[in-house]
């Protein structure tokens, strides 16, 4: 490697907060794996969950739980009270305009089905193109693959560079007269490159393109402002953000929302129905068809609650600082290489070792307690790219500590050892 | 390093992965079958030279991680000179051993008993297993890749990131 991957130095500093006293609200950091501290570095593939959220959902089947939107008895209105709640959460996270812009759903890939298969297959015609970017997770370029062999329709790719970027200017030769709709991610779970989602916007609306983001990977690691970014549509899912699984965030902006079909049929999502004819409730229920995860969308809303209070910004300089460290203790190793040098990332270090199969690496890690994910991590094509069959990848959390750097790179030493 | 790794990742393993025997191709084979586990990114061909029912020649091809490269390696020396019955009894008696079901001192397993460690470690037993159930396919004349990726208690779905 000629060039040092050090990412970009964070642009204001903030205050850090106390990680010792962090890591006390998440019961499962206590555990020992195979008589080793647990080292989890595999939060790009769920986040663990601190004892607000764990809690909550506790609370919500303990004190009140029953059914939401449709009892006229104290308990289901108070459980309406509290899932509506955390759509208000949901809604100051994002700093979108109007609570019913955000629909409830399972995760960040039913949110980009959803889209797909409702504005998707309202807009894009035969010979319409779809624009997606060269480091997209499965779940962000299947769904749009599916609509275009349907619709007969062209799913474009900007490329990505040797470090792992989107170059810009090439994004923009890829909008044309025919392109419906742009699907971006916000930040690479296999690279760790944190795109220009706000100039991509600019570029997709100077057009009169509407532009998807795939919020999944950013939500934990850094503010995020719709209105701000100018997204159309922003998806995220709550496990990946300390809360619980099966539920996810589909923010659309309510002009848009407002003209797609419904997504699937059922109840909650209708006003009125007779054999003949069925209307659709408003926003944001047309879309949320039958009971919801309510326990886990309430304790989702605890997680909201628990990351803002100890602030995003915060977050994002103490996982910064973990990426700088990781980054420069790893290229130190010889014969490892960095996979993903972006100018811009946070949270992700993908890397391969000379000599060592991923898989093998993460066998011995595991054996010394500490959780990474190893394969293609559902961006195969970007494992094309680089011509790589598997990376080895480590991603960080609020709760991860310079400790837990060196608990890695002790380890990696140790398979190095093993197997050349 | 642990006990437990020194279990799995065995001396005569280690060799193998690092040194692998029969690691060529083989251009005039009669048969050949590729193994793909996608999820951990194993791809292997198997080459074979058959003599009437006998495994004349086997030799193999491709980047795994250390148990599936040292498994292809091994399985080529173990079954070369033997018939397809006694290949796949063989690699019956194999499976039993690394997914705990057999006994490690079956001694017809011979130098194959190395991998008894695998079984402690569920998620790695389609790394062992890809060369033998692509040298099935080849046996069998299977056009399509082979994928061991559903075996085991614990195989990935892909779904997660």
């Amino acid at each position: 490697m000629s060039t040092v991957a050090r990412p970009a130095p964070a642009a204001t500093p903030v205050p850090a907060y106390d990680v010792a006293a962090i890591r006390r609200d998440f019961p499962i950091l206590a555990t020992r794996v195979y008589g080793k501290p647990l080292v989890y570095l595999d939060n790009a593939a769920s986040a663990q969950k601190p004892s607000a959220v764990i809690d909550a959902e506790r609370d919500v089947y303990e004190k009140c739980y029953a059914n939401i939107h449709r009892g006229v008895h104290w308990l289901s209105v108070h459980a309406t009270d509290a899932y509506d709640a955390a759509r208000e959460k949901t809604r100051r996270f994002l700093n979108a305009a109007e609570a019913r812009e955000i629909v409830f759903v399972r995760g960040t890939t039913e949110a980009v089905n959803l889209v797909a298969q409702t504005y998707g297959r309202t807009h894009v015609g035969p010979g319409d193109e779809v624009l997606i970017t060269g480091l997209e997770h499965h779940s962000n370029i299947v769904p749009w693959q599916m609509l275009c062999e349907e619709r007969k329709a062209r799913l474009a790719v900007a490329p990505i560079n040797d470090a792992g970027e989107v170059d810009v200017d090439v994004f923009a030769r890829l909008l044309t007269p025919r392109t419906r709709i742009v699907s971006v991610a916000h930040l690479s779970n296999a690279l760790g490159t944190v795109l220009p989602v706000r100039r991509m916007a600019e570029l997709a609306h100077e057009r009169g393109i509407p532009i998807f983001v795939d919020g999944a990977q950013a939500t934990p690691r850094m503010p995020v402002d719709v209105r701000e970014l100018g997204a159309d549509f922003y998806a995220f899912s709550s496990h990946k953000t300390y809360g619980p699984t099966g539920v996810g965030v589909l923010y659309g902006r309510a002009e848009l929302l407002e003209k797609m079909p419904p997504y699937q049929g059922g109840g909650d999502m209708i006003r009125s129905v007779t054999f003949d004819k069925t209307t659709y409730n408003k926003l944001p229920h047309k879309f949320e068809a039958g009971t919801p995860n309510i326990a886990g969308g309430i304790a989702f809303g605890a997680a909201l609650d628990y990351v803002t209070g100890i602030g995003l910004e915060r977050i994002a300089a103490h996982e910064h600082d973990l990426l700088v460290d990781a980054t420069e203790k790893l290229q130190a190793v010889d014969g490892l290489r960095v996979v993903g040098t972006a100018r811009e990332k946070a949270g992700v270090l993908s890397f391969v070792i000379d000599g060592v199969h991923p898989h093998d690496i993460g066998t011995v890690l595991d054996r010394h307690g500490v959780a990474i994910r190893t394969g293609h991590h559902c961006a195969q094509p970007v494992m094309d790219r680089y011509g790589l069959p598997a990376t080895a990848r480590a991603s960080f959390g609020l709760y991860n500590t310079r400790d837990e750097v060196d608990a890695l790179v002790g380890a990696i030493h140790e398979a190095i050892r093993m197997f050349r | 390093m642990s006990d437990d790794l020194r279990d799995l990742y065995q001396e005569v393993i280690l060799d193998h992965s690092k040194r692998p025997r029969n690691f060529h191709a083989m251009p005039g084979a009669d048969r050949k079958a590729e193994g793909y586990n996608p999820l951990c990114g194993d791809r292997e061909t198997v080459f074979l030279d058959l003599d009437g029912d006998v495994l004349k020649d086997v030799s193999f091809q491709g980047a795994g991680c250390a148990i599936s490269t040292a498994s292809a390696s091994m399985m080529t020396e173990s079954v070369k000179g033997k018939t397809r019955a006694e290949a796949d009894a063989l690699f019956a008696r194999f499976h039993a051993l690394i997914t705990g079901e057999g006994d490690g001192g079956d001694p017809e397993l011979g130098k194959l008993a190395v991998f008894s460690g695998v079984r402690e470690y569920p998620v790695r037993v389609k790394c062992a297993t890809l060369p033998w159930h692509t040298l099935k396919a080849a046996l069998s004349g299977e056009a399509a890749p082979v994928s061991t990726e559903s075996e085991g208690p614990a195989a990935e779905s892909g779904g997660a990131q």
